[in-house]
């Protein structure tokens, strides 16, 4: 937290961070004594998103699809109404879309325009996600941008680029690594990254 | 309208910079703009249409300098101002200067807090059917507006086929421009890579963007 660095961030010197943190302040200060938001509000959305939502919930996510054909027949027929059904799973959102890898098929997800991403199920979205070199490339040069995340898929793989657009959220259902099969669900879970249900990145494997 | 924030295609941006271990917030004054961003917005004064174009509206300059929340921070900031939720008195003395009850009532307190945390629901209803069906071609509009869209540069004018209808939705454009929800069809549609980069471009790689009706003509 000490750290003002940012990888979108040209002048990150410590005035420009002193002068932000003054405006921030201001903004907040004026909208408190005003009435219109309250301190404890902030500090619990704050609370929410560094410690609740993250992508340990779309793990679990990818795992339960991993495991039952039903349900991710379900998923893949209406995302949310999937998720929303499940009693163990928390509350997500409307307009969630799940897309899921195949063989013949990788998806990857962006946000060409802003940095709309599934908040609901991974969290706040990474500096890379909404910085303008992943924005600005993924669409037309995808593998070059893949290979920096360390992905080379088959040349002869499929690639669809979901530029998320609209109210519409995409979660990528990345593929079973084989080898799996004894594993339980929630071992199956802990396979699952981020970057991977973004498609910018494979599972990980058993052996790692 | 044709701005910065419209990225796709775009050259020269160099490698995407990578993290491990990436924390939430880098600095706690980036958590205090995303709760004042979701507070502001529980308010119900404008939507995060309005939001995004004025982030929109941002200098490229600018835009490309600040970090992502400081742009959240001078828009709301700015967007504030123009929408009367305070005046350049108090941004200057940071103090509020007169009770805002009256601008707005809707408050978000720690009773309706998980507000903040839920996408909300931006399909509505109505009479009107699909003018397209999955499968049909489509050709995407050619527009030069300066107002607010959701079609980006590169798909403009462009042949794609539709692959889901989405549902009847909030239509961002007429949100913006003339504050109304106008709900339209959304669709999914589908272009060969070719089709937006020319020949050059990897045969495997497809693009789909999600476009509402007024952005599709049929073949």
């Amino acid at each position: 937290m000490s750290d003002a660095h940012h990888h979108d961030h040209a002048h990150s010197d410590a005035s420009t961070l002193t002068d932000t943190q003054k405006r921030v302040k201001a903004l907040e200060s004026i909208l408190v004594d005003k009435g219109l938001v309250d301190r404890k509000v902030i500090d619990q959305i704050i609370e929410h998103f560094e410690n609740k939502v993250g992508p340990h919930i779309g793990a679990r996510v990818v795992a339960r699809a991993w495991v039952s054909s039903t349900f991710k027949q379900s998923l893949i027929e209406d995302a949310t109404k999937a998720i929303n059904g499940e009693a163990d799973f928390s509350e997500v959102g409307q307009h969630l879309i799940a897309v899921e890898n195949s063989d013949e098929i990788h998806n990857v997800v962006v946000c060409t325009l802003c940095s709309c991403y599934p908040w609901d199920v991974l969290g706040l979205p990474p500096v890379w996600y909404k910085s303008a070199p992943y924005r600005s490339r993924v669409v037309s040069e995808p593998r070059s941008v893949l290979q920096e995340f360390g992905l080379e898929l088959p040349k002869d793989r499929k690639i669809r680029i979901w530029d998320s657009t609209a109210e519409t959220r995409y979660l990528v259902i990345p593929q079973r690594p084989t080898n799996t099969e004894s594993m339980s669900e929630a071992e199956l879970a802990r396979l699952v990254t981020r970057d991977s249900m973004i498609g910018t990145s494979d599972v990980l494997t058993t052996n790692e | 309208m044709n701005s910065i924030h419209d990225l796709g295609g775009m050259h020269g941006f160099g490698p995407v910079g990578l993290e491990d271990k990436e924390p939430a917030f880098h600095v706690s004054w980036e958590g205090r703009v995303l709760g004042l961003q979701r507070s502001i917005l529980a308010l119900g004064l404008w939507n995060i249409d309005v939001f995004r174009h004025a982030q929109e509206k941002i200098r490229p300059i600018d835009y490309l300098s600040w970090s992502y929340y400081e742009r959240w921070m001078h828009t709301l900031t700015a967007t504030a101002l123009e929408r009367g939720l305070f005046d350049e008195e108090e941004l200057r003395t940071g103090k509020g200067l007169s009770d805002g009850s009256s601008i707005a009532q809707k408050k978000l307190t720690m009773k309706d807090i998980n507000k903040a945390f839920l996408r909300g629901n931006f399909e509505r209803m109505g009479d009107s059917e699909p003018e397209f069906s999955i499968g049909d071609l489509v050709v995407t509009k050619q527009t030069y507006t300066a107002g607010h869209t959701r079609l980006p540069r590169y798909a403009r004018d462009k042949l794609g086929t539709v692959i889901a209808i989405r549902g009847r939705h909030v239509f961002p454009d007429s949100v913006v421009d003339q504050g109304s929800e106008d709900p339209q069809w959304l669709y999914t549609v589908e272009f060969e890579g070719c089709e937006l980069w020319g020949e050059a471009v990897d045969p495997t790689v497809s693009n789909l963007i999600d476009a509402f009706e007024p952005y599709l003509s049929r073949l």
